[in-house]
């Protein structure tokens, strides 16, 4: 079990002098990774995203209103807020998912390192193999089993040259699925229970090596075992993986995140360390949703 | 107020009672009274059919003698089964083709609007009017011959079409959008991702309708009698005119002549139980199509 998070004396002496204009709401986006350094970087190899002025509809509903973020590498990335803030409608357009819905569409610019994923000669099928995205609802396919499950990215995509048994054994050690399944790696992927399901959509996700790995509320469909499980996964990921992850929990944003985001009506309300986000937030109406007294 | 239990539970209206009788009662009935026909049909078509089976009915052609043997229906077995194979080879690729496409690619658009349109026409128009259709441009125009095997084909093929479509639709549409999606975001393209998670996903499922659709297609008269006609003799080709059960009980069943007649009773129970087979391999398909 993972304690409670608990904040180191410099990290709070950061946060009581943190100036309190440091949100940085739409504002100019190059200024917008500002309160992110607080946090200590963690050394890796990850790629950074950053979403500037980015808009999106639903037909003629704007979800998203004028959004700016930084997603770091090799850091994990809460974004919270109460049901209809876009949050998910946000992350589904940092691999280019949003568009897959009838009438749905975005505008703005989400840069991968410095390359823009709506750009043009950017191939969104290329966008998805480097951002992986893991649902809400464990979503393995029915008509395969636990291997080819986690084998389907390459396989469909005709990866070449690649041992198979090696990436599906690594990516469901890297899921800490392989000692549940490694008897069974021939059954089928739905005869897993409800956690291990999640963890072999993750395994799938990260069999295809992607630099980003999106979470839309990973946890939510599973008992609190399989979360703590998901979550300690989670904290191993972000070695390796930049993540994004939305949750409706702010006790697993508390857990999880270095930064957290909160969002409102398709606005990006404040973005901070986790723990100013949790214990001084800059904005009121973080303050409340935090807090409990709406959401 | 002072009730006891056993006043507030007693019954409050004996009226209610006395109607939940009757209605049940009702429904019985009804349910017999539509069992009463089914089950008159499957009588007679054994007794009268096991009348009619020979040692040579299956294995022997109709000889077309009034007086004596008649002869067996091998003939318009295997017509009926070379036509069938036929049309179904050219209904379901395409039913399933297109029910694809409306439901991977075209979803609410005004074209896929327009297709399901004429897809719910064609599943109402009566099925003689594909014969003539077919016997109006191909069969007077003696393109590849008058009447043959292959243009009952696909006079059957047109009637099977629609039935194919919606089925298919219905199946496809039940694959969970997540499938899609967890196979998009794994960067596979649209493509891959209709080939490769929603067919086998839905494999089962069009298996059941496609199999539903030929039985629908066998049993029927009309698109055959201007297409393919009716010859006593077996044909392998589809390019001659060709025998089936359902053409042969028609033409049997008007002749005076108890034998004969007794001859269409047997080729119709040959064809419910051709078609009983594949209605029941269909079945066993649905079971194991439960969509996750």
């Amino acid at each position: 079990m993972r304690p409670h998070p608990t904040f180191t004396r410099e990290q709070e002496q950061q946060m009581s002098s943190m100036p309190s204009d440091r949100r940085d709401v739409a504002a100019a986006p190059g200024t917008a990774a500002a309160p992110d350094a607080t946090v200590a970087t963690q050394a890796g190899t990850g790629h950074s995203m950053t979403v500037r002025g980015l808009d999106a509809y639903y037909g003629d509903d704007k979800a998203i209103k004028n959004v700016s973020i930084e997603y770091r590498a090799n850091q994990v990335t809460a974004m919270i807020g109460p049901s209809g803030c876009g949050k998910s409608t946000l992350l589904r357009c940092l691999n280019r998912m949003h568009e897959e819905i009838p009438m749905a569409r975005a505008e703005g610019s989400v840069l991968l390192d410095d390359t823009d994923i709506y750009g043009a000669g950017v191939d969104v099928v290329s966008v998805r193999q480097a951002i992986g995205m893991v649902f809400q609802k464990p979503n393995p396919f029915p008509t395969m089993s636990v291997f080819d499950n986690v084998a389907a990215g390459l396989k469909l995509n005709g990866v070449k040259g690649v041992d198979m048994k090696e990436r599906v054994e690594k990516s469901l050690r890297g899921a800490g699925l392989w000692e549940e399944v490694k008897d069974r790696l021939s059954s089928p992927g739905i005869g897993l229970s409800g956690g291990q399901q999640q963890r072999l959509c993750i395994a799938r996700t990260i069999a295809v090596e992607p630099r980003v790995v999106l979470m839309d509320e990973p946890c939510s469909a599973l008992d609190p075992i399989a979360t703590l499980k998901v979550e300690d996964l989670i904290h191993e990921l972000k070695q390796e993986y930049t993540i994004v992850i939305v949750t409706h929990n702010m006790q697993q944003a508390a857990r999880l995140a270095d930064t957290t985001a909160f969002f409102l009506l398709g606005e990006k309300i404040e973005h901070a360390p986790t723990a100013q986000i949790f214990s001084n937030p800059t904005d009121s109406r973080t303050e409340q949703y935090v807090t409990g007294k709406f959401g | 107020m002072n009730t006891t239990a056993a006043q507030l539970l007693a019954p409050t209206s004996g009226r209610r009672r006395t109607t939940d009788r009757v209605m049940r009662a009702v429904l019985a009935l009804g349910t017999v009274v539509a069992l009463i026909p089914l089950v008159l049909v499957i009588y007679y078509l054994f007794s009268r059919g096991l009348k009619g089976m020979s040692s040579t009915f299956f294995t022997s052609d109709p000889t077309g003698n009034f007086l004596g043997d008649p002869g067996g229906v091998k003939s318009a077995i295997l017509g009926t089964l070379e036509i069938v194979a036929l049309a179904s080879a050219i209904a379901i690729p395409v039913g399933i083709g297109v029910a694809l496409y409306l439901v991977e690619f075209g979803k609410k658009t005004l074209f896929a609007h327009v297709v399901r349109y004429f897809i719910d026409v064609m599943t109402g128009v009566p099925s003689i009017v594909f014969g003539l259709f077919i016997y109006v441009t191909l069969v007077t125009s003696k393109i590849g011959g008058s009447f043959t095997g292959w243009k009952g084909s696909l006079a059957l093929a047109l009637l099977m079409l629609p039935v194919v479509t919606r089925s298919a639709e219905v199946v496809l549409d039940l694959v969970p959008e997540s499938l899609r999606e967890a196979a998009l975001a794994l960067g596979v393209p649209r493509w891959k991702v209709t080939l490769k998670i929603v067919l086998p996903t839905a494999l089962p499922g069009l298996i059941t309708g496609s199999l539903l659709a030929v039985a629908r297609g066998m049993g029927e008269t009309a698109p055959l009698l201007f297409t393919s006609a009716t010859v006593m003799g077996t044909t392998y080709n589809l390019g001659e005119r060709m025998n089936s059960l359902p053409v042969q009980i028609f033409n049997d069943i008007s002749q005076p002549n108890d034998a004969i007649v007794n001859r269409a009773w047997a080729s119709a129970l040959t064809l419910v139980l051709i078609i009983l087979t594949i209605t029941l391999i269909a079945r066993v398909a649905a079971r194991r199509s439960r969509v996750a």
